[in-house]
């Protein structure tokens, strides 16, 4: 197969796959760190989805009221219905600050308070004095704009560190030899070209999958390249079942309304006109957690509550907030709600349904970034030279729930973690070992593979089927027909994937071929989040199982770990992490959740 | 009497094909669009495609991507987010530079040409080749730079009227669609930075914490990287986000003017 491909050699000491938030700063950390470091990405790093994060990043700077870290852990830890590692949590809150105060150090335009200090707004579960309240304005903002603002600045921050760019080019396999990672196979889209990456240390940062639904607020790109990457290296992926949903997608369109907007005093309503949220979240109401509201917008609109024509979705009113307000703090949807909803939202509700937006779930990793496996029975086992950051990884901080404007935070502060981690572990220029001579077999045959496919079934049509099975049997409410029907339809639309056929035999930009190898990676993480979900008798967070409809700590207090190979899923568990960091915090003990 | 020769593949063959819609179709909205391969040899055409709009999506992108998924998965176009905040989508739509998100295929009278954004070349099809306009983004240094050490352990101060001298600045999303509009770009973007990267100049020089003013205003200060400006006005006219970079354009010239005094 090498011999129909030339492949261009590269020899590095790290590389990093995707530039959005958490890929740019870990790219950045390791360069700084003195280590030749290239950053290969499959979109200009300012077109990766962490520029469409709107509502802020968490981190308990006290700007606007008390706050303190171990109440945003203990918020953390309550989201994530204790299903985070609680060692990783206080990691994430502890270090949120600074790294907050470092992005407004490399140029991010937060907006100001009077003092003019980083201004930050309430945010859905963030609480005063350990889950106590009143709520807390933990939310640092950029208006609505902060994932915007954040990656042109850490993109701005690259360009004077040197950090060698790939652009748009895919990375299609891991170079995996015995059992440790040497490095990645690209093909160069601009002109077709194979690339080999040899690095001592990989690290995936290649976003969610949430595009494996029909309907997500995720991008056309947010493939979850990197989980298929490590899935066909033969690394576990870890609770996947855990989807969000996010209360407020617009209706139809799919596309984001920031949790700013309730944070900023919107709120919804049924077709009755009843801010039914207090009925579900007497104290928190709006700004319950994102699963506690999307289970309560879904059972109104169950129930026949839901508002428009087939009385399939609910109303988000801010046209009770003051128009300069709307003006300064969300002006990006009120541009949004025009656009997609035609709506003016001084003067009418934004339909809204809750929609795919975040998966919990992902590589498996310690707070260092370092990929971590089961192996001979260690839980902890380290994947070596193999390190995940952001939404690619499951670190767990995010548990069975992310909290709004955690995920910010997470891609900076673990960015920075990995990269630490690679600069104390890694010297600048340590020589690489040769590599097999099969190095990129597995990359090329794939490859090939899918340009020539003549089957009957275009990507298109499998990706359709792979995105209608998962919105229909994994969604909100599950059970257990529901599962069941689910990972026979879902292990189907994989038997798919050999009968695949494409038009484009090009090389030159062939998006053809590169949709195909994403629906490759997407696939394969559909499936194990069918079968997780389907494992899970108990409902934890996102994953709400009707027939088994409480929480079960004594058999469900663990993270599931599922392997794919060739259609076959294999799961098994990892304990979750019941202790911290540190001892200025003790292990938060599992209680009732209740906002 | 000066000798003028196109380049290669510059000229539109009419050998384009045609898709029909789907026989019962009753709305019924014709596609024409560029398709060039650099593969194949031969000169970039129009191919028309025919969509039954009872089943597209609103905006430009969902007819694109169905032709894509239902019709012909040959066609190659960039796109992301669909929401109109990364910048990937913009070409030319019935003769204006925009986002194929957010243009709403009903504000365009019959038949909808899409072609690549102008005067850059072309990679395949809808796809523009980006790496200039990059490189002039990254020659203006656009990241915050001071002299005075950045605070510990806080953030610097800025109050809310200077934070808010750069709204209407740092929105951009780097889409290209007002540089690749403007005339001047088009005559001399091997030295004119054009209305996007001027933009971006200026969100820097109007930030209250950067202390660089005096020597971004002097890697300005050239008469093509800036003064190749003439307000022609066409940035502001295109740009998707509703920025206005002509008006930066002439702040910079004002502080020029200024610091001249």
């Amino acid at each position: 197969m090498a011999e129909a491909y030339q492949i261009i050699d590269h020899v590095y000491d790290a590389v990093v796959v995707g530039a959005g938030g958490s890929g740019l700063r870990a790219a950045m950390g390791i360069a700084e760190a003195g280590l030749k470091t290239a950053c290969i990405t499959k979109v200009f790093p300012t077109r990766s989805h962490t520029v469409a994060a709107q509502g802020g990043i968490a981190a308990s700077l006290g700007n606007m009221g008390p706050d303190h870290w171990t109440w945003h852990m203990y918020d953390t830890v309550k989201g994530s219905d204790w299903l985070g590692d609680q060692d990783a949590i206080e990691y994430l809150c502890r270090e949120a600050p600074a790294a907050v105060y470092e992005l407004e150090h490399f140029g991010v335009p937060f907006s100001r308070t009077e003092a003019g200090r980083i201004y930050q707004r309430p945010f859905g579960g963030m609480m005063q004095n350990m889950g106590a309240g009143p709520p807390a304005q933990r939310t640092c903002a950029a208006a609505d704009r902060t994932g915007h603002a954040m990656l042109h600045a850490l993109y701005q921050q690259s360009l004077k560190h040197a950090t060698d760019f790939y652009i748009e080019y895919f990375a299609i396999d891991l170079i995996m030899v015995g059992g440790e990672c040497k490095g990645v196979i690209a093909i160069n889209m601009d002109d077709g070209s194979i690339h080999r990456f040899r690095s001592h240390k990989t690290v995936l940062a290649t976003g969610g999958y949430g595009r494996c639904y029909f309907s997500a607020t995720s991008a056309h790109t947010s493939t979850g390249d990197g989980g298929g990457m490590a899935i066909r290296a033969g690394v576990p992926m870890q609770d996947m079942e855990f989807v969000q949903f996010h209360p407020t997608g617009i209706y139809g369109a799919g596309v984001l309304i920031t949790e700013g907007a309730r944070g900023e005093g919107g709120y919804l309503t049924n077709s009755q006109g009843e801010r039914f949220m207090e009925r579900y979240a007497p104290s928190a109401k709006d700004l319950a957690s994102r699963d506690v509201v999307s289970r309560s917008m879904a059972m109104e609109i169950r129930e026949g509550r839901g508002v428009g024509a087939e009385g399939d979705h609910i109303f988000l009113h801010l046209n009770h907030i003051d128009p300069a307000v709307l003006h300064e703090r969300l002006p990006g949807i009120s541009e949004t709600a025009k656009i997609f909803a035609n709506v003016d939202v001084t003067r009418e509700p934004i339909p809204v349904t809750p929609t795919v937006h975040y998966n919990m779930g992902g590589i498996p990793t310690n707070y260092h970034g370092e990929v971590v496996t089961l192996k001979d029975g260690d839980p902890d086992s380290v994947v070596p030279g193999l390190f995940a950051v952001g939404e690619a990884a499951c670190v767990s901080v995010h548990g069975a729930n992310r909290l709004g404007s955690n995920s910010l935070i997470d891609l900076v502060v673990f960015g920075r973690a990995t990269a630490h981690r690679i600069g104390e572990t890694l010297k600048p220029g340590t020589p690489h070992a040769p590599l097999p001579k099969d190095s990129a077999d597995m990359a090329l045959g794939r490859l090939d593979g899918f340009r020539h496919s003549k089957g009957g079934s275009p990507t298109s049509e499998v990706r359709l089927a792979m995105q209608k099975t998962m919105q229909a049997n994994a969604a909100v409410f599950r059970t257990s027909e529901i599962l069941d029907e689910g990972t026979r339809k879902i292990d189907a639309v994989y038997q798919r994937m050999a009968d695949i056929g494409i038009s484009d035999r090009s090389l030159v930009f062939n998006t053809d071929l590169i949709e195909t190898l994403e629906l490759d990676n997407m696939i394969g993480q559909a499936v194990l989040t069918m079968h997780m979900a389907k494992a899970r008798h108990e409902s934890r967070g996102a994953h709400m199982h009707e027939d088994y409809p409480n929480r079960d700590d004594e058999h469900f207090m663990k993270h599931s770990l599922g392997w794919f190979r060739d259609g076959g899923v294999n799961l098994d568990t990892r304990p979750v992490h019941a202790y911290t960091l540190t001892d200025e915090i003790e292990y938060i003990k599992p209680k009732a959740r209740v906002y | 009497m000066a000798e003028f020769s196109l380049p290669a593949n510059s000229k539109v063959s009419s050998a384009g094909k045609r898709y029909p819609a789907p026989a019962g179709a009753a709305n019924v909205k014709a596609f024409k669009v560029y398709r060039w391969n650099p593969e194949d040899g031969a000169n970039p055409r129009y191919d028309t495609y025919e969509l039954d709009l009872d089943t597209t999506g609103p905006m430009v992108l969902d007819a694109l991507i169905k032709i894509k998924s239902e019709v012909d998965s040959t066609l190659t176009f960039r796109r992301s987010c669909r929401e109109g905040i990364c910048g990937s989508c913009s070409m030319n739509i019935d003769g204006t530079n925009t986002l194929a998100c957010t243009k709403a295929i009903d504000d365009i009278k019959g038949e909808v040409r899409i072609t690549p954004l102008p005067h850059m070349e072309v990679i395949k099809d809808l796809v523009p080749d980006f790496k200039h306009f990059y490189a002039q983004y990254a020659s203006i240094k656009p990241w915050l730079q001071t002299v005075t050490p950045a605070p510990s352990g806080e953030e610097r101060i800025q109050t809310v009227e200077d934070r808010s001298k750069i709204d209407g600045l740092y929105e951009c999303i780097l889409c290209a669609c007002c540089s690749t509009a403007c005339p001047s770009y088009w005559w001399n973007s091997d030295k004119f930075l054009g209305p996007a990267i001027l933009l971006q100049a200026y969100r820097w020089l109007a930030d209250s914490r950067d202390e660089m003013t005096g020597e971004r205003l002097d890697a300005l200060e050239d008469p093509f990287r800036l003064y190749r400006c003439h307000t022609i006005m066409n940035c502001a006219n295109v740009c998707p986000k509703g920025l206005n970079p002509a008006k930066a354009i002439a702040e910079i010239k004002l502080m020029m003017v200024e610091r001249a005094g």
